[in-house]
């Protein structure tokens, strides 16, 4: 079989040392986003699993696939868990949560948990769709913008070039930065014919890694126009699945002038949402329980 | 907080700017508008469910020819009907 080169490893992984059966509150928040699914487990608020798997035709299936995923091996039940939220593109369609919340409250409370209260301003970027959010010291949105209207900017973009070019998407950041001098940007902004002003490059004899560094300082450009509308204040952190893209992340940070939060081990910035959801699950659950 | 609805493309920048703060979802906004770009909606913000204005799904992305017919460099009628102030709208063609 060919191989697939924009298909990245689904996986899931547990918190070392952390025992869910002492815990008073179990909380999961489900952020089933159009390209991924993430799961994410937390016991009184603080992460205990998680799991990203792929989008699949049904967001419910997507959602209840992710969800046994992430308790996979734990031992627990889902029956364990005492508050879901569900988030993201398909939040509507997670049929085992007790309520929905929009992404871009729980990308903000997740990423104020992944990087402390001095967040000021995130870049969620995700497969279809980028986020700009403002927030303040406690994870609350300020502002907020959305592109989804195209495909620059987003995961899929890159899937379209990685594919392009025979090359797996986790490489293309990293392959992106081995040119000695920086290209000019790809002119489009439309996905569609940057593709085709790829493939032109290619036939002109540019090397893959100088037409991935054209590719991906128009996506960086595209990105930091999104983020000029509601103004970059430091703290910058940027979540999702690009923020994996090293390519895009230094050229966007090179245009804005401003350095992104560096990531945290052992939290994938894919799962900031289910984070947050997670989270909003206890705050949740907490006041039903007060107000019984 | 502000939900900027709308885009940047080659020809301009459309945005309608909405203050979920500000907003009591009173609703002048959408009976003022001609074209039906506004409906009010229940958000959950904070942990509470809060009725504010919001930007249809279905005039979303494209607003830039769905506002058009207001001449939206000015004041238009969504605007002027906010007693609160709550919403802005952006206008910007490139080159003027």
């Amino acid at each position: 079989m060919e191989k697939e080169y924009w298909r990245w490893p689904e996986y899931r992984r547990t918190v070392p040392g952390e025992d869910w059966t002492k815990a008073r509150v179990i909380t999961a928040g489900v952020d089933v986003g159009s390209v991924s699914s993430k799961a994410v487990i937390m016991i009184d608020g603080e992460l205990y699993a998680y799991s990203i798997m792929r989008t699949g035709s049904s967001s419910p299936d997507s959602a209840n696939k992710a969800m046994e995923r992430a308790i996979e091996g734990t031992g627990m039940k889902l029956d364990d868990i005492h508050y879901v939220v569900g988030t993201g593109y398909g939040r509507v369609n997670v049929p085992f949560a007790n309520r929905a919340i929009t992404e871009i409250a729980c990308h903000a409370r997740g990423a104020n948990y992944i990087w402390g209260p001095t967040v000021r301003t995130l870049m969620d970027m995700g497969g279809q769709d980028c986020k700009a959010i403002r927030c303040d010291e406690k994870g609350r949105v300020t502002a907020f913008l959305m592109n989804d209207k195209c495909a620059a900017g987003t995961g899929r973009g890159m899937e379209v070039i990685a594919d392009l070019l025979s090359i797996p998407i986790e490489d293309v950041g990293p392959t992106s930065l081995m040119v000695e001098k920086e290209p000019e940007p790809v002119s489009s902004t439309c996905v569609v014919f940057a593709k085709s002003e790829a493939v032109g490059l290619l036939r002109k004899g540019w090397p893959k890694e100088m037409v991935l560094a054209a590719f991906c300082s128009a996506m960086a450009r595209r990105i930091a126009e999104l983020l000029e509308r509601i103004k970059v204040e430091k703290d910058f952190a940027i979540t999702g699945g690009i923020a994996k893209n090293i390519g895009v992340v230094r050229r966007l940070e090179e245009i804005i002038g401003i350095k992104a939060l560096p990531r945290k081990e052992g939290f994938d910035p894919m799962v900031a949402g289910g984070i947050g959801a997670a989270l909003f699950a206890k705050a949740l659950y907490e006041k039903e329980r007060q107000s019984a | 907080m502000i939900i900027h609805y709308g885009y940047k493309d080659g020809s301009g920048e459309y945005f309608i700017s909405i203050d979920t703060d500000e907003c009591d979802g009173c609703g002048k906004c959408v009976e003022a508008c001609p074209q039906g770009v506004l409906e009010t909606r229940t958000m959950m913000i904070d942990l509470e469910d809060k009725l504010v204005a919001t930007v249809t799904e279905e005039h979303r992305k494209k607003i830039k020819y769905s506002c058009a017919p207001c001449k939206p460099e000015g004041r238009p009628p969504c605007v002027l009907a906010c007693e609160r102030r709550a919403i802005i709208h952006t206008w910007k063609l490139v080159g003027k």
